[in-house]
């Protein structure tokens, strides 16, 4: 018997019971459209992490200065000007070390024309450009020469750049920081949210000595509030921390069993927890999701009972007129297949399209990915099988004799 | 002519909850190629247990059956099957069509276990539904024709892998005695054919139509020779 005849029987006979066979099928199109939706949640949500953790640069550490104590309050880490810009340069030529920007942030008021505009001014060199991977958008970054000058050149987040700007291009435009004139010589591209919320693009870059000596004077001239590093790989991260934490100990003279006026966090590892995070909570829905595929195998599986039952007689005779074991028990099985498949088709639709209405109506972030669906299919196309399997095969091994005289 | 039948010992048991009981004693039978017989009996007598064993639904418990030349005993379900598609055509008591299919899939269905093709499947389909007498019948379904024409259907189903004997178990049993003597003449028919017929009835009119009368009682086979002595 062919493979095609066999599925115009067991075709015929879904058709025969519709409104069964359609019931059957719901529990396979709940269940798959279930998984392809929490599939699609979980990888949107992924993909919303991993954007923000590149859009934060990778094998980052951070090295932030120690903490002052000011009449017996601490007042936490980078407040004491333990760091330099010199041990930004030394940490720079340690192995492994891509680069080492020295950070000086600070919030002040800018001005353009009749609009101002408070915001975090950071003092940075051209390496933190590349540690954080940010792209100017428009205009050029600033040198080196333009940080060794203390130049007053800035460079503007997308944020700034809307609310100063407005509809002008702020580049080579010269706005107000703190009432000091500075020139934008270009504006960076948006990067959105950082991990914690805060908007990435609220934000004026400027070189880090001009910060230091002409915005935010300090009395320690050459310290900065922390130093981002970046890794030149994942694998090197944990060798590069020891060797900064030694360099730095023995730049600062500090015994070995003193505290450091120091601490290097790993940023990376951070970000990699969260993403983690992400990733066993899409799993978590996704397993969720197959409960319900499971439950509607289930559902094939007691109706293909019911019908095998039913169709004794119709297997009697089958068997009687030369059916062999394994005509009968394909029939019954590609039966319980077609009916998941259909359904697992129907339910991807739906799913699909309940991620969608998700995105728009929700604003959710969703990605429905070639895997997902493929994943969806070849399990139900499982489920189909495993749950009809057993059905089949009680009608395949049916006694001729007593199945002809079943009334 | 060759034998198509050969019994030799033939015995059944079934196990029940009271010890084993004998259905079918030690039966020895030859039906040669081309013979019409007719097999009768009281209920409980052996002769569906017979029927069943000829028709190679079930295996013996004693002795040889050897349906054209192949002793049944040694083959394997699946290829009992076989045999039985190729070999023996079955007409039952209450037709057995099934009934989603119409008329001329329920007689192409032995061919789909075959293994023929849809175009045969269908064209020799149809040949056979006229053969019967059911030409331009072949889109009805069970439940659209009478109980004769189902009857026929049947035939013409048993009749489509070309085999050498019918084995029709009570094929009257369910029809007005107009129609029985319709299908009893087809029988005739096809048995002037060449095709060996085997029936087993419980009424002494459809017995006379067949060549040779075999009897059971109480597992055994208590006359064999003409009808008309045996009635």
């Amino acid at each position: 018997m062919n493979a095609f005849a066999m599925l115009t029987e067991s075709w015929r006979a879904i058709i025969a019971n519709r409104m069964r066979s359609f019931l059957t099928m719901l529990g396979m199109i709940i269940g798959v459209a279930a998984v392809v939706l929490m599939l699609a949640v979980g990888q949107g949500a992924q993909s919303a992490i991993d954007e923000t953790i590149s859009s934060m640069g990778s094998n980052l550490f951070i090295v932030l200065s120690g903490a002052t104590t000011s009449g017996g309050q601490r007042m936490g880490l980078g407040t004491a000007p333990t760091l330099t810009m010199n041990d930004a340069a030394a940490l720079a030529e340690l192995p492994n070390i891509t680069a080492a920007a020295p950070v000086q942030p600070g919030t002040a008021a800018t001005v353009y024309a009749g609009n101002n505009w408070s915001t975090s001014i950071t003092g940075i060199t051209p390496d933190y450009l590349q540690v954080r991977n940010w792209v100017v958008a428009s205009g050029f970054a600033f040198t080196d020469a333009d940080v060794r000058g203390a130049a007053r050149v800035a460079l503007v987040g997308k944020t700034v750049a809307d609310n100063l700007f407005g509809d002008e291009n702020p580049v080579g435009k010269t706005m107000r920081i703190k009432q000091s004139p500075f020139t934008v010589v270009g504006v960076l591209e948006a990067k959105g949210q950082s991990l914690d919320g805060r908007d990435q693009d609220d934000v004026v870059l400027v070189p880090v000595t001009t910060a230091q000596r002409k915005l935010f004077g300090s009395q320690f001239p050459g310290s900065v509030r922390f130093i981002m590093v970046q890794a030149n790989s994942a694998e090197a991260m944990p060798g590069v921390e020891k060797e900064m934490n030694t360099l730095l100990r023995s730049r600062h003279r500090i015994a070995e069993d003193a505290d450091a006026d120091f601490s290097v966090r790993n940023l990376s590892a951070m970000a990699e927890a969260s993403a983690s995070a992400t990733r066993i909570m899409s799993y978590v829905l996704g397993a969720i999701a197959s409960i319900s595929l499971i439950v509607g195998g289930i559902g094939i599986m007691n109706i293909m009972l019911v019908s095998v039952t039913e169709r004794t007689r119709e297997i009697g005779i089958r068997i009687a007129i030369g059916a062999r074991h394994r005509d009968i028990l394909l029939q019954f099985l590609l039966e319980a297949v077609t009916i998941s498949l259909i359904g697992c088709l129907i339910g991807v639709g739906l799913g699909i399209g309940g991620a969608w209405a998700v995105q728009k109506f929700a604003g959710f972030p969703v990605l429905v990915t070639p895997d997902i669906t493929l994943l969806a299919f070849s399990v139900a196309a499982g489920v189909g099988i495993f749950f009809g399997f057993y059905p089949a095969r009680r009608a395949a091994l049916m006694n001729p004799i007593d199945a002809l005289r079943y009334q | 002519m060759g034998n198509v039948i050969e019994v030799t010992q033939l015995g059944k048991d079934y196990a029940t909850a009271a010890g084993a009981f004998v259905a079918l004693k030690s039966v020895n039978l030859t039906i040669a190629q081309g013979e019409f017989v007719a097999i009768m009996g009281p209920s409980g007598s052996g002769k569906s247990t017979f029927m069943n064993l000829l028709g190679c639904l079930d295996y013996p418990s004693r002795g040889e059956y050897k349906l054209d030349g192949e002793n049944v005993s040694l083959l394997s379900s699946d290829a009992l099957a076989a045999l039985r598609n190729r070999v023996i055509g079955f007409v039952f008591q209450g037709f057995n069509l099934l009934p989603r299919l119409n008329a001329r899939d329920n007689v192409a269905l032995p061919m789909l276990y075959r293994g023929a093709g849809s175009g045969e499947r269908k064209q020799h389909a149809d040949e056979m539904l006229a053969k019967v007498g059911l030409a331009g019948l072949g889109e009805r379904r069970p439940n659209q024709l009478s109980g004769g024409q189902q009857q026929r259907v049947a035939i013409a189903r048993a009749l489509a892998n070309s085999p050498q004997l019918i084995l029709a178990d009570e094929p009257t049993g369910n029809l007005d005695s107009h129609t029985s003597d319709e299908v009893m003449g087809l029988f005739t028919e096809l048995n002037h054919s060449g095709i060996t017929v085997v029936l087993v009835t419980h009424e002494s009119d459809i017995a006379k139509y067949a060549k040779r009368l075999v009897r059971f009682k109480d597992g055994e086979m208590i006359y064999d020779g003409k009808p008309e002595e045996g009635l």
